[in-house]
């Protein structure tokens, strides 16, 4: 059994993380389509907006925010969901207000959308939020997720922690004063640091937010608590990593960053996967012949054999770092856009060979 | 025809793309063959990467610019000294660019306008922002003004709109792979930022263009490795032939290949291999 049929196997959550650009998404498909065949209830989350997992895995809609099932062969199920930040955001706040007035004042006001869409973090924060709820839903007992295309991927895992951070923040605090000391009305003009920030970005914007905090009032336990839960479910046994790489020299630069972080966190690196590494053929026999033709085709081979021992040479600080036989999966002769195309990545990840000899 | 006459049409061109495709290559080349034509050139990044200030070389000076330090600068600059530091010292820049989303681009493009204005280069190469991230950041001016209705920050993003929007002043490069997906994206990025944003497009760039004719397959025995090999050559020169005529369909713009580099490492070297190539171009 390799690493990653364990993986799939036996954990309860996947994540893949890794940069823009590595194909995660098709990995986080791939890995679930396999799940499925091997008899598992598997939910793929995604949170790429290019909607690649749609394309991928053929659902002529597109993904919406719940999992829609999709016919595949084999015992298990295959779910798919496309993650929505602010639809996540709105039902924590639904599920945390004390009654139905306070969350419509919170709904409905200009700041909360504003954060909900684009607080730095809340993506991430809500991709969490959701793992633990498709976690804990009885349909699914596999959930893997691809992880937000940030440069830093990894803040998914400090996300509850922003989250709970900025209820913390001095300013959250002074802004929500005036409600516990029983004020209705917060005047701007009391604070000196309010009035700083309303010189800056203008008094309207300003109120917008206090009201937003007021509303939140008494909300923030309820928020700390989940955000606990999600922080246990990332560190717990059964949650996996999964590191998606491509043999260029940057993105294995940050693979390696995301090792040492998941290894200084206490959380174990459980696979690693290298995308589109380039196919070797080998090196050509012979001598190069004096026909052009033959010549061409002779540094062809040559060519693509150079380009894989590299690629080869990339990655070795990252197997050496973390101590894992990297799973690697070919540049295919064309792209991956639907279902048969995803079935041979998730073939070459679980019966290819790891010498990426394969050629369509 | 000079085939690098795009980089003297606007003083600004900042390098959009998705993750994976190669931005940061792209904006070392379009630096680098700049500076071969005597221009004055500053490449800005955004994103923390410091590979890029080693790929364009000494000779080209190379700002990081950070939201915090923007608005730290733009603060003090404005005579709010004062509330720049109540602003650093209290960590609330956060709940600042929660209150008003892209006050942090604002900052930064606003960084970016007075390099332009201050007429000591040429060329402004910018290193766009993250992932899936360009279209926000290049359309915060636009969304920040129908929120921010008065203040320093709606005259700044009133300006950073202003520049975005003169084409001569500024324009977009966006880059692509030749693949199905990354050429959808562009395609779908190019037509936001035309309708929504009012920006103008440069030349579209695919990165990493397999070139070359068809090897002659036929010459190898059938299920070798040389024949196997040469048909996969043949089958990825033929999507990116596919995909890169797709995208000059679809799109109206000026088209660029770089070349794939097929050598292990991209280094300064490779870089300056394109930036000729690009310069060769006819």
């Amino acid at each position: 059994l390799t690493e990653l049929d364990e993986v799939i196997a036996t954990a309860d959550v996947v994540v893949c993380c890794g940069s823009g650009g590595v194909g995660k998404t098709t990995t986080a498909a791939a890995l679930g389509l396999q799940a499925a065949r091997n008899g598992r209830r598997c939910v793929v989350v995604t949170i790429d907006p290019a909607k690649r997992l749609a394309d991928a895995l053929g659902v002529p809609g597109g993904l919406t925010n719940d999992p829609v099932r999709l016919a595949i062969d084999g015992p298990g199920e295959l779910w798919a969901l496309m993650l929505d930040t602010a639809t996540t955001f709105d039902g924590l706040v639904v599920a945390n207000a004390a009654n139905a007035q306070q969350a419509t004042r919170i709904l409905s006001n200009p700041f909360y959308r504003n954060i909900a869409g684009s607080l730095g973090g809340t993506q991430e924060y809500m991709a969490a939020e959701r793992l633990l709820a498709l976690h804990l839903d009885k349909r699914f007992d596999l959930v893997i997720v691809d992880t937000p295309p940030t440069r830093n991927a990894l803040d998914f895992l400090d996300a509850p922690k922003t989250l709970a951070r900025f209820l913390d923040h001095p300013v959250f605090k002074l802004m929500m004063m005036p409600t516990r000391r029983g004020l209705r009305v917060l005047s701007i003009a009391a604070q000196p640091i309010l009035r700083s920030i309303g010189k800056v970005i203008g008094t309207e914007v300003l109120a917008d937010a206090l009201a937003f905090f007021q509303a939140f009032d008494g909300m923030e336990t309820g928020f700390r608590n989940r955000a606990d839960d999600v922080i246990r479910l990332l560190h717990g046994d059964r949650t996996k990593f999964v590191l998606v790489a491509s043999p260029r020299i940057d993105t294995i630069d940050e693979a390696i960053f995301f090792a040492d972080r998941l290894v200084e966190k206490g959380l174990a690196v459980g696979a690693i996967i290298v995308n589109r590494a380039t196919p070797d053929f080998g090196k050509p026999e012979g001598k190069r012949p004096r026909r052009i033709a033959d010549a061409a085709l002779f540094d062809n081979q040559a060519e693509l054999h150079a380009m894989a021992v590299g690629e080869r040479e990339h990655i070795a600080p990252l197997v050496a770092d973390t101590g894992r036989q990297p799973t690697w999966v070919p540049l295919l002769p064309g792209d991956v856009h639907d279902l048969e195309a995803l079935d041979e990545i998730r073939s070459l990840l679980f019966t290819g060979s790891a010498t990426a000899q394969a050629s369509r | 025809v000079n085939p690098l006459q795009f980089l003297t049409d606007a003083r600004v061109a900042i390098v959009a793309g998705k993750g994976g495709v190669g931005k940061t290559t792209v904006t070392a080349v379009l630096a680098r063959a700049a500076i071969a034509q005597g221009l004055r050139v500053l490449v800005v990044e955004l994103d923390g990467k410091p590979a890029l200030a080693a790929l364009v070389g000494p000779d080209i000076p190379c700002l990081a610019l950070t939201p915090a330090a923007a608005l730290a600068e733009y603060l003090e600059t404005h005579g709010l000294g004062r509330v720049a530091k109540r602003l650093a010292t209290s960590g609330v820049i956060e709940v600042v660019a929660t209150a008003a989303p892209g006050i942090d681009d604002i900052v930064v493009l606003g960084k970016i306008k007075q390099l332009e204005q201050s007429g000591e280069y040429d060329l402004i190469v910018v290193d766009g922002p993250a992932a899936g991230h360009a279209i926000t950041f290049l359309m915060a001016p636009v969304n920040l003004l129908k929120l921010v209705r008065g203040g320093p920050i709606h005259s700044q993003a009133t300006d950073v709109a202003g520049l975005l929007s003169d084409p001569s002043r500024s324009q977009v490069i966006l880059v692509t792979l030749p693949e199905t997906t990354p050429v959808n994206e562009a395609i779908e990025t190019a037509e936001a930022l035309k309708q929504d944003g009012g920006l103008r497009l440069g030349p579209v760039v695919v990165n990493a263009f397999d070139a070359g004719d068809d090897l002659p397959v036929d010459h190898a025995a059938a299920g070798t490795p040389l024949r196997a090999a040469a048909e996969f050559r043949n089958a990825r020169r033929a999507l990116h032939r596919r995909e890169s005529k797709r995208l000059a369909e679809t799109l109206d713009r000026p088209h660029i290949c770089l070349p794939l580099i097929t050598e292990a490492a991209l280094d300064t070297n490779s870089i300056e291999r394109l930036a000729a190539e690009l310069g060769a171009r006819s």
